[in-house]
């Protein structure tokens, strides 16, 4: 089993407030986890670490084998394998949907304009939103503008996938279609680390569930052994209180 | 008092001489204003503190000075020093207005720049970050874009505050229309009339100025373009 993101006792503190308290975790590949745990608990803090959009204080983050706490380490090359889908979206608001996902293959010469015009067409097929090409992201609805943002972050093939509270800011009616689309992804085998609320989803789909709170990772383990059989007390206490 | 065609036909000639320089001199100072105020605008949100501090002391001189103090420094002050060990420096009222008009409107618009470009909602650049895309890419295709769109109606603001204020540069000499009209009324002391009448150029060149700005608002709005 390829390990692909290796965390070595994380610490993270917002000047006095100590946020992380030494998380250690290794996500395999192929792997879906979901994160789950009271709000202010860290888990967006300890996803944002893992694609350094937050700096860790101290530890350790090697993904792909790559230790990215290190200054030498080529962050944006680390980057373009690590695709990311923010709560609140965060689509480039002065382009198309198509032109979204076209930006950074283009711009990072992965690929040609016209290679990348028909990946996202093709990407834009797989999230269901063909017909909204030209669209843009003020003209969609809140679960559009979620899909097309998976869209544009596998635009760039990444090998690991994270997703921080995706359904989050969306009305319950639009949830279904974007979990449809991370299912899928999952499926075909993606490595995937979703900080979610969606207990449904995380039951359904994840291959391991991470129960994170005040900071540091009270109990982990398979979907069954979360949900039904949960052994810590405060694990108890938060599955009774959201399922 | 009076509006007669003896009026129209001996001051037109002479505003319209006005309205000429002062255009002029308003879109190539504007020209470099814009310039000057990018480059001022990066300084400022540099992470390099001698940039941050040299744009910083720039504006605050700017700001903390009326504009006519600036025209008498650059066309009187700044030349006797200067004569001190080259005696033969001379400087133009045009280009002492330019230069102070450049530099006025500068500071201004580098203020305008770097409060559209904090504007832009951070996710923006974490998104562009997150894909991949360097700090200069992410600033140029990603930030700067929506930063331009955002601080467009306090450009136009500043544009018109810069053309109104090419009167003041009447004091070093200049003959832009503020002081045409001046000279005008010395000898003819038809006050009324003439006021007005430079009023109404005013008005129209700043007029023009609002249209082509709404214009520009509305093709660059998004709710417009419906193509879905």
């Amino acid at each position: 089993m390829n390990t692909k993101i290796e965390v070595k006792i994380l610490h993270k503190n917002f000047k006095k407030l100590e946020v992380l308290k030494g998380i250690n975790l290794s996500i395999n590949e192929g792997e879906v986890v979901c994160v789950i745990g009271p709000s202010g608990s860290g888990k967006s803090t300890m996803l944002r670490c893992l694609n350094r959009l937050e700096e860790p204080t101290s530890g350790e983050i090697i993904v792909d084998g790559v230790d990215i706490t290190k200054k030498k380490t080529n962050l944006n090359k680390v980057r373009e394998n690590v695709g990311m889908v923010f709560q609140s979206f965060n689509l480039f608001s002065h382009l198309t949907a198509e032109k979204n996902i076209m930006l950074a293959p283009v711009e990072l010469k992965k690929m040609s304009k016209a290679e990348a015009k028909e990946r996202a067409a093709e990407l834009l097929k797989m999230v269901g939103l063909e017909e909204k090409a030209n669209s843009f992201p003020s003209q969609l609805s809140g679960g559009q503008q979620q899909r097309v943002a998976i869209a544009r972050a596998l635009a760039m093939k990444p090998d690991i996938m994270l997703f921080d509270e995706p359904t989050s800011a969306l009305d319950p009616e639009m949830v279904g279609e974007v979990l449809a689309v991370m299912k899928q992804l999952a499926k075909d085998g993606m490595t995937m680390v979703v900080v979610t609320h969606e207990m449904g989803f995380a039951r359904e789909v994840a291959d391991r569930v991470v129960f994170m709170d005040e900071g540091v990772v009270l109990e982990e383990g398979t979907p069954d052994e979360i949900f039904s059989n949960p052994k810590h007390p405060r694990t108890i206490d938060f599955l009774n209180k959201v399922l | 008092m009076n509006f007669s065609s003896a009026f129209f036909n001996s001051s037109i000639p002479l505003l319209n001489e006005g309205i000429k320089l002062t255009v002029t001199i308003s879109v190539f100072s504007l020209i470099f204003g814009m310039l000057i105020g990018f480059i001022s605008c990066i300084m400022s949100i540099s992470k390099i503190r001698i940039l941050k501090f040299i744009s910083g002391t720039y504006i605050w001189i700017i700001r903390g000075t009326p504009m006519l103090v600036q025209a008498l420094i650059i066309h009187l002050a700044m030349p006797q020093f200067i004569q001190t060990f080259n005696p033969a420096f001379r400087i133009e009222p045009y280009t002492s207005g330019l230069i102070t008009l450049s530099l006025n409107a500068g500071a201004y618009l580098s203020e305008i720049f770097r409060g559209g470009i904090t504007a832009v909602p951070k996710g923006q650049s974490e998104a562009a970050r997150s894909l991949g895309m360097s700090k200069t890419k992410t600033m140029l295709r990603v930030i700067l874009p929506q930063a331009i769109k955002i601080s467009i109606p306090s450009m136009v603001n500043q544009f018109i505050i810069t053309i109104k204020d090419t009167s003041i540069l009447s004091v070093i000499g200049l003959a832009e229309i503020a002081n045409r009209a001046k000279q005008y009324v010395g000898s003819t002391y038809n006050y009324f009339a003439t006021y007005v009448l430079v009023a109404i150029y005013y008005l129209v060149v700043i007029s023009i100025l609002m249209v082509v700005s709404r214009w520009l608002e509305k093709k660059l709005s998004y709710e417009h373009k419906d193509r879905s």
